[in-house]
Order: structure tokens, then C-alpha cells, then sequence
């Protein structure tokens, strides 16, 4: 089997080029889906390419390399605006699998329960592609389309997530499943919180996982906690009556879909307030 | 553009422990097959191929990743180190290898590989790292035997020193066979075959049930250049093996109807590549489904899987004693309950492996098994062989837990080997085993409890219904057994308890640690809590008020003098007990969205087969040159029979332990120690092991014509034998052997003394009985329906502990089987056939266990020592649920209770 190991993007682009090729990146994705069975075709890994990994300020906001791992978001020294993310990184599986695996493979794999995507999508990512056609950018919302299916076009890779400055600095992230260690997720929350200087909650973007085909944001509980105060009672009260429309839980062999419904509930209003708790406070 | 292409017959280059590799394959190969079969890096353990289970654990460039889920051509140009290259190459590898040993943090060993190399990441990082910390990095690796608290131990004592004295009876030594497993040169299942083994793999059923019918098998594989297609035309001998006599009804391959999914429909042979590679889905077999049953309910509405068990009714068990229902109508009060559990997949970390080769007219079957001398009877009638052509040698086991009893991949080799006269080998997938191996049944159980207005019990009416699957099993002994041990380590005067195993078309249930008996806990211990909150008695008062006494009589009618220590092991919680409750009681009182809770269980289980004969025999002997060798065929799977054995055979023939060789399981050279299950190995291989030593000590003391007391030393050709009245040297040159292996030898078998119940189920089933009382101490989410451990407190009678380290290592093992079970696992055909759907236990989920070895002295145990290896998890799963529903009044009855039913539990209390 050829397995080809290009240094830049371009190089991996014009395998890509030549009929169809598996891309691989971590490897924990890729082999699991495998499960006995040998790939087919060609493989280009994308390991070699420095380009493609690490953590860098541009204009506006950061980029995140798609090959950098989860360890080394964890580890990178980034502002609270991320804390969400780096606690989802020491969420994902175990050592093992947030040394190998990556951002954008979290993405491309398309799991419902992909611990990735809630907090970026409180982050307003978006996703840089590159392809035959040249760069392109899609909000994050828009690359996953649904279970093991996103916008990816025949040929394209993701070179790296996108995230824009925010002015918030209240970021967090729970995750809830039926052991501690290397669990799928039976529900999950992000949450991005900004104050106004009279103590209310000015914005928040929640998004939740793993209790829909994709994970979404919940416009109806973002709407109900604008200009609410940044107190427990007060945060719970507002979720009380808000909508969940976006959430459409399945059963499974982790829960119920009615749990799933009760549960992310809860979770985001944990989520919110421990956002708003951890405001200004040092990472650890 | 720099472009790097890796084709297979370049190779890919790294640094491999230290020194350049260059390895040969294809580069999209996981690197974890890579290492072990093309580089001969054995001590990459692979336990199941998805990075969900972490055994295969290697540094990349200094980082852990599961290999596994890394392809070969990944690690170009890169520095991989594993185990073994650790040890080789760094001091504080080593220091970790010794506080393993130290600690006795590896049991089976299998998943140590991963654990080590894990802890050393974090230990060059961070030199004396916390708890958390220790957690944290090795949350990816999945232990089944240990309950993880020794290793954490271990790693946060790897800068410590020193090793426990090594001594017989009492002393906690560190395992005799533990060096091998802590630096990564234990061999396994899948660790042994030669390299020019052809590999197997078997076709199974994707049906629960379905008439099916082969096609030119012999021309598909022929035509893919296939050594070899098996199928049950194939099995020259019966096509039938099971456990149990009379019930012996389990095809190696399907015969016209599947009864399973998973089950075998034929095999192919051939070279590693290319049968790996293979593609099955178009292999000639064509299914016609039929209609079947997953659940007990169901199976009346099916046809018979077996012709003679009407109803798929496999057999019933029973036990009466005295006039229950009269006495159920005079009790004060009266509590019931209906209580249901599901399939529980032993999880070991090593998945089935074995390889076989032909030696003239004999078989020679190398395999992870608990029961060697069972396997080569039972390869013999699949094969048509004598007994005698058979050899079983057991490889060192990772985890068995009971499913390691049965036949699984050895008849397949054995036959292919057989019939090409070239040695093959087959390890099953994670898949696989998960999908086709024995279960811990399924029960479905009705239960009434009455007590007098004294909270004394005075009647119980039990029964029980387990889903036995598709074939026997070990299923008859858990019919059997369930109503014997019910009524849990009570005085119940009043007694009836019905069993019935019934077929349905899933994988067998059979041997688990506790045969039934966990499932049978489930029930009494809530109802005993109902009895004692209704009757105003505090929960631990109410159980020792029943406690079995000695002199008392079980449900069966055995009566103990000496040794029923459930009473010493509710005393000894008693402070923990109230400690908790007060703890739990000011926590609570603060409010907020968690509550705590305290649970208590007691347990009991009978040691051996249940009145049926099951010795062992032990043989030892001391040879020419002075070495005295213990063949010593109980199977250590880890639960440390290689140790256990060795210290009371060194007390008894009075040398040290270090003095003993071990010559372990081999059908040809080992005498039979029986099966490893039932927690028989201390007490019945441990009699036989204290009978052969003392008749090596008479001997010996005979030819020197010394006292009782002299102290024996042999070495260098002699036997040295001092006592007051001096000393004397018997040259072993001077003396006529035994036999040619030894010049002097001895054999001694023990069978426990037991009796035939009658009727009624009154008799004798056990000589032993140990018995255990756990305190579990948690905290419930009221609104997520979360359940965290806090600290499990386990009061154990073990009647003598021979090695108290080994007695603790069980107890958390055991513990953590409990806690999954109680809180996480079920397996459900076709849908959690892997260790990320499937869950055990991480780390993180098993919270600090206090051991309390209570020693009553056995009447008949070696030393008065009792079994221990099932006890353990008995109490584990009730006390967790009686602390749920104490933490915040919900009853979770139908196990697992996940977040989701406890939360519905807790939403459906009465107001």
C-alpha cells in the first residue's frame, strides 16, 4: 500500500489529486473505523507538515493548526477566551489519544460526541480548507453536516480552525458520561460568557453535544440569558422556561433520549455559571 | 517539494528502544503489530485495536500513544521506546519495576506493559507526582484484575525502596512470578508462536439464529491461495464440548443451525498477510433466519435450541428447608422485590490466543487458559484423540475471571495443526471475544423476605431466572449454586429457593466470578435493608442480629463449628460503619445538589464444586544436584496461585521460598491441579501443596532419622538436616531415585469433603464457606443522576490470610468488578461488542479500599486458609445500590444504575 508522507500542504494536495486517497491524521479515528479490514487506498499522512501544526496570533483572532494535537492545545499558553477548549482537550478519550489526536480530525471524523466541537462552536470557529480550488473558509456550524458527514470536497483538507478575538474571558466546558476516563460522551456543554460592567451577562453562546446529529448552539437559551444577572438563581430562573428546540436526543446504549434532554439542561446551567466563575482566574 | 514515500519493501527507519530499526512492511500497518510481529517487540501487549484499552501503550518521541491506533509509517525517523527498552535503558524504569513488585501492582500483568510505560511519561515530568496527577496519566489504560489502587501505589512510591521479606504462610511477598510481568518479558497467549505459524480465523454467524448452508468452501479458498477451510464436516471426533458432564452440547463449528451470534460457522488457514487481509463477506454460506429469542421471556415462544430441554428450559435448581409459606404468613413483616441484571462480559485485557502444533501422533495446544486439564480432555473428543495424545501448556494468562474455563480458540488450532502438520495460531479479536465468549448470566429474581417484630428473618421465598444462552455452559452450576447461597450468610430457618437456566440465542453465560451468587446479593442484601429501616434497626445491627454463628445451621443444613466469621467481619466495620454515617449525615445537612450516602452488604460463597468431587494433586521432588522443584498446576491467571501454592508448600516441607523451583501447569509433566474458579485454588491445591511437603518433610526426616522440629536445608547435592541434637548430611548421589526426574518425590491429592444433597437440597455442597461484608460510601447528583464512590470499606474472612498483599490485590480486583457491574456494565449482542461501548472501570471510577483480613481459621483450609477470588465482588454491587438509595431514597433495581436510571429512580420516589 502506498503511504505517502508530503511536507507541505501542497505536496498532500497533488497526492490527493492523483483519484482517491485516505487521509490520515492522529490514527485514532482512522484505525478504529478500520476495524479488521485493511485501507484500500493510498494513504497520505499528514504528520510532516509543519505548517500544519501549532498555535499562532494573526489579525483578529488565532489559528490553530489542524494537525496540533490536543495535548498541545492543553498545554499551549493561550487566554482564558480558551479555557473551554483546553478543558474539552484533557476530556478527549485519555493521554494516549490526546497525544495523537488532532483538532481537525475531531472535526473531520464527524462524531456526534466529538469533544471538540461544542466548545469551538462557542468560539465562532471557522474551518480553513485547502483543496484544487485554492483556500477556502466555512464557519464550523457549516463543515459538519451531519453523522460522519461534512463539507469536505473530494481532494480537500483542513489546514486549520480559525478562531476570532472575543472579549469574553469566562469559558468552560463539562462533560458527562458513565465513567471517568476514556468515555463517550452521554451529554456535553460549552459555554462563552461576556459581562456588562453592571454584573449581567452581556452574551452567551452555549452549545451542547452529543444530544443531536451535530452539535449545535442553542439560540433560544443564548437569547434567555442576555441581560440576565450573572447569579445562580438568576441564570437558572432564565433557563427555566428557555427552549431547547435544537436539541433532537436519541436512546442509546449510554441513555435515554428524555435523560439526554434532562441532563443537558442541568449541564448548561453548570456550565454557564462555572463560565462566569472562572472569570479572570489563572488556568491550572 | 519534498515528498517522502514509503513503499513496503523500503521499510521504515526509527530509533527502537535506543538503537536504529529499520522494519519491514507495509507502512499503514498499526504499529502495534508491527513491533510485536515483524521487530519481535513482545512486550506490546494489544488488548483491542481502537486505542480504547491503552495496553499497548509506547513513547513516541517521549510521548505515550496507543500503537495500536498508529500507523508504522508514522513513526519514520522517529524514537520509539516500549517496556522492555525502558528497563533496559532507564534507572527510573527499573525503580518503577521494583515498586510494582514492591506494591504487587501487576496481577495478570497484561496491561502492566501500558501502565509502566504511561507512568514513566509522567514520572520524567513530574518526579513525585499527586494522585490526580497519576490518575490523569493513566486514565487510558484499562486494568481488569488490580482495581488500579496498587498501582497508583506503586507509581506514586516508584522513588522508594526496599522489598517485603519473602517467607511461606503470612508473609506478604512480593508475586514469585511478578519480575517477568513488570519488565516486559511475560510471555502470553499471543506471545508464543513460532514464526512460521500459519494463522486461523474463523467465519461466524452476523444471525442470532438461522438455518445455514455452506458452499464449495473448499474451492473459495482454494481459489485465494487458502492452506486450509474447516468446518464441522471437518472434526473427526463428536462435534460437541461443554463443561459440565451430560451437558456437553456446544459445537466447535455450527451444524446446519446457528444458535448465536458470533457463533463459528468455519475457519480458514493460511499465512498472517494474507488471512488477515481477507475479505469474508463473500465466503460461500448462505443464512435463512429464524426466529429468536434474546431474553427468557421470550424463549418459550421460539423451538427448542437444544431437542430434550423443553421450553429452552436448560435445568432447575432447588433447596427447601422447613415450612416456608407458613412461616411467611406468621412474620411481622414482609418485604419483596423484583430485581433484574444483565449480561456482564469478563473483560479481561487479553483476548483469547493460542497456537498448536502436531508432534508425530500427539497435539500440542500452547493457550491462556484457567483450565488446562479440561481443555486437552475436551480437545481430545473434538479431535477423536486419547487423552494422552493431547498437551495443553498453559502460557502465563492475562485475566480469565471464569470465561477462560471454557474451550474458545484451542480445538481450532489444534485441528488445522492437526491436519496440515504445520503449527498455526489464532488470537481472537476484541469483537470477538467480546461476542462470542461466556458471560456472567443475566438474572431475573423474585424475592420475599419475612422477619418477627425482633428482626430475626424467619422465612424467605426465592426465584430465579438466568439467562443461560445458547448452550450450557457452566450454566447448570449457577442453577445449582444461586439457591445454596440466597439466602446470603444468614440464619433462615425457613427457606425455599428456585433456579431455572434457560436457553436463549445469545452468547453462553457462564463461569463469572461469583456464579450467580452477585446477582443473588442484588436482591436479599435492598430487601434486608427495606426489612431493617421498616422494623426501626440500623442496617448493620440487623444483619449481625442474622448473621450465620457457628453451630448454626445454612439453609442446607451444613452446620460449621469452626470458621463462619460473617459476624468478625460486621464487627470490624462497625466503626467505619458509624464513622460514615456521621460523615455522610453533617455532609447532607448543608444542602446543595449532592447527597451521601452509606451501604452496607454481606456475602458469603462456598469454596469448590458443589458437592461433587474436585481435587488436585500437587507433585514435587528434589533431584540429584540438590534443587527442590514444585510442580504446581494451579493455573495463575493472577490472581497469584503461583505464589500462594510455593509459600504453604515452603512452610510445610519447612525450606524457603525462595529454595523452590516452580514447574508450572503442562498436561504432560504437571499433575492436575483442577480448574482455576470456584476460589479453590488456596484451599484445595493449597491442601494438596501442605500434604506433598509434609510428606517430603517425613521423608526426609525419616532418612535422617532427625526430630519433627529439625530445620532442612537442601543444596549442592545434599540434604542438610539440623535439629537439637545436631546436624546431618545425606549425599542425594547416595540414594536409589524415585524416578528419573527425581531422587526423592512425592504426590498428594486433596478433595474437599462434601456431600450429595438430596431432594430438599440438604447436605454438605462445601467444606468451606467464606464470607465478606463491604462498606460502600458515595455521592449521588440529585440532578444528573451521577453516582461518585467515595471509599469502599471491605471486611473479608479469609480464614488465614497465606499472603495478606495477594489478599488485598483480590479484594480491590474484585471490588472493581462490583463497581462496574453495579454502575456501568452491560453487554447486549450486536451492540456492545468493544471497550468504548462496552465500559469497565477506569482509574478514576475505583476510590481508595480499605482492607480488613479477618482470620476465623478454617476447620479444613490449609492452614486454616479459605478461597477468596469471588467473595470479593459479592457484597460490592448491593452495598453500592443500598447507598444510592440511602444517599437519596431511590431504588435502582434494574442494573446497570446508570446516570439515566438513577436519575428516574430518584424522580419516581414516593413523596
Amino acid at each position: 500500500m502506498q503511504f505517502h508522507r508530503p511536507d507541505t500542504v501542497d505536496g498532500a494536495l497533488s497526492f490527493l489529486s492523483w483519484g482517491e486517497a485516505r487521509v490520515l491524521a492522529g490514527g485514532t479515528d482512522f484505525f478504529p473505523a478500520l476495524g479488521g479490514r485493511r485501507p484500500l487506498a493510498p494513504v497520505v499522512d499528514l504528520g510532516r507538515i509543519a505548517a500544519l501544526r501549532g498555535i499562532s496570533r494573526r489579525d483578529h483572532g488565532w489559528r490553530i493548526g489542524a494537525m496540533t494535537t490536543w495535548t498541545d492545545i492543553a498545554r499551549a499558553d493561550l487566554p482564558p477566551l480558551f479555557d473551554g477548549l483546553r478543558l474539552a482537550a484533557r476530556e478527549v478519550g485519555s493521554i494516549q489519544i490526546q497525544n495523537a489526536g488532532t483538532i481537525a480530525g475531531n472535526l473531520c471524523n464527524a462524531s456526534p460526541a466529538a469533544d471538540g466541537v461544542p466548545p469551538l462552536l462557542t468560539l465562532e470557529a471557522r474551518v480553513e480548507l485547502a483543496g484544487p480550488q485554492g483556500l477556502r473558509e466555512l464557519p464550523l456550524g457549516d463543515f459538519i453536516l451531519g453523522v460522519r458527514k461534512t463539507a469536505l470536497a473530494p481532494g480537500e483538507i483542513v489546514t486549520a480552525i480559525l478562531v476570532p478575538d472575543w472579549s469574553a474571558d469566562r469559558t468552560h466546558f463539562l462533560k458527562l458520561g458513565a465513567r471517568r476516563y476514556l468515555v463517550i460522551s452521554i451529554a456535553m456543554v460549552a459555554a462563552a460568557v461576556s459581562l456588562d460592567g453592571a454584573g449581567r451577562i452581556g452574551q452567551a453562546r452555549v452549545a451542547v453535544g452529543a444530544c443531536s446529529a451535530v452539535a449545535c448552539r442553542l439560540a433560544g437559551v443564548e437569547a434567555a440569558l442576555r441581560g440576565v444577572e450573572a447569579s445562580g438563581t438568576a441564570v437558572r430562573n432564565a433557563l427555566a422556561d428557555a427552549a431547547f428546540a435544537e436539541l433532537s436526543p436519541i436512546n442509546d446504549v449510554r441513555a435515554s433520549a428524555e435523560y439526554r434532554l434532562d441532563a443537558a439542561r442541568e449541564l448548561v446551567a453548570r456550565t454557564v455559571m462555572a463560565a462566569i466563575e472562572r472569570g479572570g482566574k489563572a488556568w491550572r | 517539494m519534498a515528498l517522502t514515500d514509503i513503499e513496503e519493501r523500503t521499510g521504515v527507519s526509527l530509533v527502537l528502544n535506543g538503537k536504529p530499526a529499520h522494519i519491514v512492511a507495509d507502512p499503514v500497518e498499526r504499529l502495534s503489530l508491527a513491533l510485536r510481529e515483524r521487530a519481535g517487540v513482545r512486550d506490546v501487549k494489544v488488548g483491542c485495536d481502537a486505542g480504547d484499552c491503552g495496553a499497548c501503550t509506547v513513547l513516541v518521541d517521549g510521548r505515550p500513544v496507543c500503537s495500536c491506533t498508529t500507523a508504522l509509517g508514522q513513526v519514520e525517523g522517529a524514537d520509539v521506546e516500549t517496556l522492555a527498552g525502558l528497563i533496559a535503558s532507564d534507572p527510573k524504569a527499573e525503580a518503577l519495576a521494583r515498586a510494582f513488585q514492591r506494591h504487587q501492582a501487576a496481577q495478570c500483568g497484561i496491561c502492566t506493559p501500558g501502565m509502566m510505560v504511561s507512568a514513566l511519561a509522567l514520572l520524567r515530568e513530574d518526579g513525585e507526582p499527586c494522585e490526580e496527577a497519576v490518575r490523569d496519566a493513566l486514565g487510558g489504560v484499562l486494568c481488569r484484575c488490580t482495581g488500579y489502587r496498587k498501582i497508583i501505589d506503586a507509581v506514586l512510591d516508584a522513588g522508594g525502596t526496599g522489598m517485603p521479606a519473602a517467607g511461606g504462610v503470612g508473609a506478604a511477598m512480593a508475586r514469585v512470578d511478578g519480575w517477568p510481568k513488570v519488565t516486559g518479558t511475560e510471555l502470553f497467549g499471543d506471545d508464543v508462536a513460532p514464526a512460521d505459524a500459519l494463522t486461523l480465523r474463523l467465519v461466524r454467524s452476523p444471525h442470532h439464529r438461522a438455518r445455514f448452508t455452506l458452499g464449495d468452501i473448499g474451492g473459495w479458498a482454494r481459489s485465494r491461495g487458502l492452506d486450509l477451510v474447516l468446518s464441522a464436516a471437518d472434526v473427526p471426533g463428536e462435534n460437541r464440548f461443554g463443561v459440565i458432564p451430560g451437558f456437553e452440547d456446544q459445537p466447535m463449528f455450527a451444524e446446519a443451525e446457528i444458535r448465536f451470534r458470533g457463533e463459528a460457522v468455519a475457519a480458514i488457514v493460511g499465512p498472517a498477510d494474507l488471512v488477515n487481509a481477507l475479505d469474508l463477506s463473500d465466503f460461500p454460506v448462505a443464512y435463512e433466519e429464524l426466529p429468536a429469542a434474546l431474553l427468557p421471556a421470550d424463549a418459550g415462544g421460539i423451538a427448542n435450541l437444544h431437542e430434550k430441554r423443553g421450553d429452552n428450559v436448560m435445568c432447575r435448581g432447588f433447596v427447601r428447608r422447613g415450612e416456608p409459606e407458613a412461616a411467611m404468613e406468621r412474620a411481622a413483616v414482609v418485604v419483596e422485590g423484583e430485581f433484574s441484571t444483565g449480561f456482564i462480559e469478563h473483560g479481561y485485557i487479553e483476548p483469547e490466543a493460542a497456537f498448536a502444533r502436531r508432534i508425530g501422533d500427539r497435539i500440542e495446544v500452547h493457550c491462556c487458559t484457567q483450565a488446562p486439564v479440561m481443555n486437552r480432555d475436551g480437545i481430545a473428543g473434538l479431535l477423536g484423540l486419547p487423552k494422552e495424545a493431547v498437551r495443553v501448556v498453559p502460557t502465563a494468562t492475562g485475566g480469565g475471571f471464569g470465561s477462560k474455563l471454557d474451550l474458545t480458540t484451542q480445538p481450532y488450532v489444534a485441528l488445522a495443526a492437526w491436519i496440515l502438520n504445520r503449527p498455526v495460531r489464532v488470537t481472537y479479536s476484541r469483537v470477538e471475544s467480546i461476542a462470542t465468549s461466556t458471560k456472567r448470566h443475566p438474572s431475573e429474581i423474585r424475592m420475599r423476605i419475612g422477619a418477627d417484630t425482633e428482626g430475626r428473618i424467619v422465612a424467605v421465598e426465592f426465584d430465579g431466572t438466568f439467562n443461560t444462552g445458547a448452550y450450557a455452559s457452566w450454566g447448570p452450576t449457577v442453577a445449582n449454586r444461586v439457591p445454596i447461597h440466597a439466602s446470603g450468610p444468614y440464619r433462615t430457618p425457613n427457606y425455599v429457593a428456585r433456579s431455572a437456566g434457560i436457553h436463549t440465542n445469545t452468547a453462553p453465560a457462564g463461569a463469572f466470578r461469583g456464579f450467580g451468587v452477585p446477582q443473588s446479593a442484588l436482591a436479599q442484601e435492598p430487601l434486608y435493608d427495606e426489612l431493617a429501616d421498616r422494623l426501626g434497626i440500623d442496617r448493620l445491627e440487623f444483619r449481625r442480629r442474622n448473621a450465620l454463628a457457628n453451630g448454626d445451621p445454612t439453609v442446607t443444613g451444613q452446620v460449621f463449628e469452626r470458621g463462619m466469621g460473617i459476624i468478625e467481619c460486621f464487627d470490624a466495620l462497625k466503626p467505619r460503619w458509624d464513622a460514615a454515617i456521621a460523615e455522610a449525615e453533617a455532609f447532607n445537612a448543608r444542602g446543595g445538589h449532592l447527597r451521601r450516602g452509606v451501604g452496607i452488604a454481606g456475602g458469603w460463597y462456598g469454596c469448590g464444586n458443589t458437592s461433587m468431587s474436585n481435587p488436585s494433586t500437587i507433585r514435587a521432588g528434589i533431584t540429584a544436584d540438590g534443587r527442590v522443584v514444585l510442580h504446581q498446576g494451579a493455573t495463575d491467571i493472577g490472581q497469584g496461585s503461583n505464589t500462594v501454592i510455593a509459600q504453604i508448600f515452603a512452610t510445610a516441607l519447612g525450606v524457603s521460598v525462595e529454595a523452590i523451583a516452580i514447574v508450572g501447569p503442562d498436561t504432560d509433566v504437571t499433575p492436575d491441579a483442577g480448574k482455576t474458579s470456584a476460589s479453590r485454588q488456596t484451599f484445595v491445591t493449597g491442601n494438596a501443596a501442605r500434604l506433598c511437603g509434609e510428606a517430603l518433610r517425613a521423608r526426609l526426616l525419616r532418612l535422617g532419622n532427625v526430630s519433627d522440629t529439625a530445620e532442612i536445608d537442601v543444596a549442592d547435592g545434599e540434604i542438610r538436616l539440623s535439629d537439637k541434637d545436631g546436624r546431618r548430611t545425606i549425599a542425594l548421589a547416595d540414594l536409589a531415585p524415585d524416578s528419573p526426574a527425581y531422587v526423592i518425590e512425592a504426590v498428594e491429592t486433596y478433595d474437599p469433603p462434601t456431600s450429595p444433597l438430596d431432594e430438599n437440597g440438604q447436605g454438605v455442597p462445601y467444606a468451606v464457606f467464606g464470607t465478606a461484608a463491604q462498606i460502600a460510601e458515595l455521592e449521588v447528583d440529585m440532578q444528573l443522576g451521577t453516582v461518585r464512590l467515595l471509599k469502599i470499606t471491605a471486611a473479608h474472612d479469609v480464614g488465614k490470610a497465606i499472603n495478606p498483599l495477594l489478599v488485598e490485590g483480590q479484594v480491590q480486583g474484585g471490588i472493581a468488578q462490583g463497581i462496574g457491574m453495579a454502575l456501568m456494565e452491560e453487554f447486549l449482542p450486536g451492540r456492545t461488542e468493544n471497550l468504548h461501548d462496552y465500559l469497565i472501570p477506569t482509574i478514576g471510577d475505583v476510590p481508595p479500599i480499605e482492607t480488613l483480613i479477618i482470620e476465623t481459621g478454617d476447620m479444613h483450609g490449609p492452614y486454616g486458609a479459605k478461597g477468596l477470588g469471588e467473595h470479593c465482588l459479592i457484597p460490592t454491587a448491593p452495598a453500592i445500590l443500598n447507598a444510592i438509595a440511602d444517599a437519596c431514597g431511590a431504588r435502582v433495581t434494574n442494573l446497570p444504575a446508570t446516570p439515566d436510571k438513577v436519575l428516574a429512580a430518584i424522580r419516581s420516589r414516593p413523596a
